[in-house]
């Protein structure tokens, strides 16, 4: 067992242990426990579970090769603002609202505010999304145990099955809260590290959000040298009016995810949820403004070491990841194709290695690769529970207990509660091990879809008092098809049709969601006001502290 | 509260809303999108602005526009003495 395996399965024990361990710590007995965590959680620790929950294996492992590699620095600004300015929409419109109506899940607001009709729509729109979402992080597990302990990815897998598996059906959101809180911790200790350390060694300047402007001239100008667009250029990838579509579509489709939404309904008060979302977007820079630095110097690092290399003396890092076929030469074939010297722009790296390999690419020692490993696993598993959480309360609270056995008592629900959370769990296994083709890509669109269904009916609902149901049902439905129906039509692997406008299929969201505003505000001008009582309600919702309407809406009398 | 004081409490929590949002805007799909080219111009500690923004800055905002929101809320609130009875809000 080489340094490197010894270390990251010292890490991984090591923090399996304390989720373990505060799992069996904060086990639950009722509903309100285990879908909301008794609505107890203080804001900076819910503001971390958040952020955990937030970042994926996506956010931890890949981001920063997509911005660097992929997207050629400038144009990944799309994900760095996108998958931050959601959190502005969500403290100001939607987060302080959502917790003063009080319920358990995102399609119990949309039931309630509206009708049922809307309500079985939102909890299928809840279960796909989210399954498609764990999907990815499983297989994100899966690469992470493959890659550093050597060890099949089918056994990587059900190691984090059987975790998850623990501490969610045992906690539920307690659980799961305390665990991500842990699992924030790690993660970004993870991740600042190599940051820290190759900033300080490149530039001198142990802050990497500043290094990172010391070393972009110089970038620039080895960009140049082989032919490759400026680093900092703007629109040399994406046109203008491109960048704001995907922006918008991913900043409108944070707003409208049902894992994320959930969490504010644990906050303690209004109050809480709003400092919740103060604590999750400054718990969420950290990273992610490190992470476009981490890009810039991993890039540069890259570049230099490949500069007229040959595969004898090509540096160790190199030869690790292009072992497991990460690195290929440009063509796609296996590096032992590249015949004499060769440079950055003759091989392919993929993106998800950036992370992953900085520390052996900026000379860190093995703790520090075995640490990063750990928070790759930390990233994955906490945004797995957060998503497990959303599909077994919407089985469980949205259809069972509202559908189909309304007199169920506490302790059957919290049962159908855990048995869905057993069987989740085991069907998200099973797409870790056998990801569909797609996976990759829907993820991405999973936001396009979030923005186009959920943001508008949310915030109508809380916003304009004269929101229809069926203003809203139509509004949802529309809003959906549309831009489904062009992701079908666009994306290469089903139509690649060229689109209209040239808009990609990641940036359609936002025209979706407009689509979505303006047919459920016309619909709702032209059908029966909501009751009375209803507008009441909304009307109540818009202040802190507590109110009747509210209160004996929350007991079930209204 | 009594409506008219509901009122005046909406109104100021919208009108500082509005305000946050257009902040919300300007810095990430104007000062990092829209005005790119020209900001990229300006060179600030190694960055060209432009590129700063999208990368660094706009999401520097975005914590600062929370962090004034949270505590101007937190006034509002003291302002229509809603801030003591926080504590009680149910949950289901």
């Amino acid at each position: 067992m080489s340094a490197i395996q010894t270390w990251t399965l010292i890490f991984a024990i090591l923090t399996f242990s304390v989720y373990i361990y505060i799992a069996y710590a904060s086990r639950v007995s009722d509903t309100a426990g285990f879908y909301v965590a008794g609505g107890g959680i203080p804001a900076p620790a819910n503001g971390a579970a958040i952020a955990a929950d937030w970042m994926s294996a996506a956010s931890f492992i890949s981001l920063a090769g997509i911005v660097g590699l992929a997207y050629n620095g400038y144009a990944g600004g799309v994900f760095l603002m996108g998958w931050t300015g959601g959190y502005v929409l969500l403290a100001l419109l939607l987060a302080p609202y959502l917790r003063k109506f009080g319920k358990y899940t995102l399609p119990d607001f949309v039931g309630d505010r509206y009708n049922e009709t809307a309500r079985l729509v939102a909890v299928l729109a809840a279960i796909v999304v989210s399954f498609v979402y764990v999907a990815g992080q499983m297989a994100g597990v899966g690469l992470v145990f493959q890659r550093f302990l050597n060890v099949g990815t089918t056994t990587g897998v059900i190691i984090g099955m059987a975790i998850v598996f623990f501490y969610a059906v045992l906690g539920g959101m307690k659980g799961i809260t305390w665990t991500q809180v842990a699992q924030y911790s790690v993660l970004i200790v993870a991740y600042l590290i190599p940051a820290v350390a190759v900033s300080a060694k490149v530039t001198g300047v142990p802050l990497p959000q500043i290094g990172f402007g010391q070393i972009l001239d110089e970038l620039n100008g080895l960009q140049a040298d082989f032919g490759l667009a400026e680093y900092s250029g703007a629109f040399t990838q994406i046109s203008m009016p491109n960048m704001i579509l995907i922006t918008a579509a991913l900043m409108f489709g944070t707003a409208g995810l049902p894992h994320v939404i959930v969490r504010f309904y644990t906050a303690k008060s209004v109050r809480a949820a709003r400092y919740s979302a103060l604590w999750a977007i400054f718990f969420i820079a950290i990273l992610y403004t490190t992470a476009p630095s981490v890009a810039a110097f991993t890039k540069l690092q890259i570049i230099k070491d490949l500069d007229g290399t040959t595969l004898a003396d090509a540096p160790g890092w190199f030869n690790t990841w292009s072992d497991v076929g990460l690195i290929t030469a440009a063509s796609g074939d296996p590096v032992s194709s590249l015949t004499g010297t060769f440079s950055y722009t003759d091989v392919a790296i993929n993106n998800d290695i950036i992370v992953l390999a900085s520390p052996e690419i900026g000379g860190l020692p093995a703790p520090i690769v075995g640490l990063v490993a750990a928070g790759a696993l930390a990233a994955a598993l906490s945004t797995a529970s957060g998503l497990l959480l959303v599909i077994s309360s919407s089985v469980a609270n949205d259809v069972y207990f509202k559908k189909i056995n309304p007199q169920a008592s506490e302790a059957r629900q919290l049962m159908v509660g855990r048995i869905a959370m057993g069987a989740a769990i085991v069907v998200a296994g099973y797409l870790g091990i056998n990801p569909p083709g797609f996976v990759a890509q829907v993820v991405a669109l999973a936001f396009g879809l979030a923005a186009a269904s959920f943001f508008p009916i949310l915030v109508l609902g809380i916003f304009w008092k004269k929101t229809t149901a069926a203003g809203a049902a139509t509004g949802m439905i529309v809003g959906l098809s549309v831009t489904f129906a062009y992701m079908l039509w666009t994306l290469p692997i089903y139509g690649g049709s060229a689109g209209i406008l040239e808009i990609p299929p990641t940036g359609i969201g936002t025209i979706g969601m407009l689509i979505n505003f303006a047919v459920t505000m016309s619909v709702s001008m032209f059908t029966k006001a909501p009751s009375q009582q209803m507008q009441d309600l909304v009307e109540e919702i818009r202040y802190p502290g507590r109110t009747k309407l509210v209160a004996q809406h929350a007991e079930g009398e209204v | 509260m009594d409506d008219q004081r509901r009122q005046e409490y909406w109104r100021k929590n919208v009108r500082l809303m509005a305000v946050l949002l257009s902040i919300w805007a300007l810095v990430s799909f104007g000062a990092g999108i829209i005005f790119v080219e020209p900001l990229n111009e300006i060179t600030m500690a190694g960055f060209p602005l432009g590129f700063w923004f999208s990368q660094q800055g706009s999401i520097l905002v975005f914590v600062a526009l929370i962090a004034v929101y949270v505590w101007r809320m937190d006034k509002l609130d003291a302002e229509f003495g809603v801030e003591e009875v926080e504590q009680e809000v149910h949950h289901s």
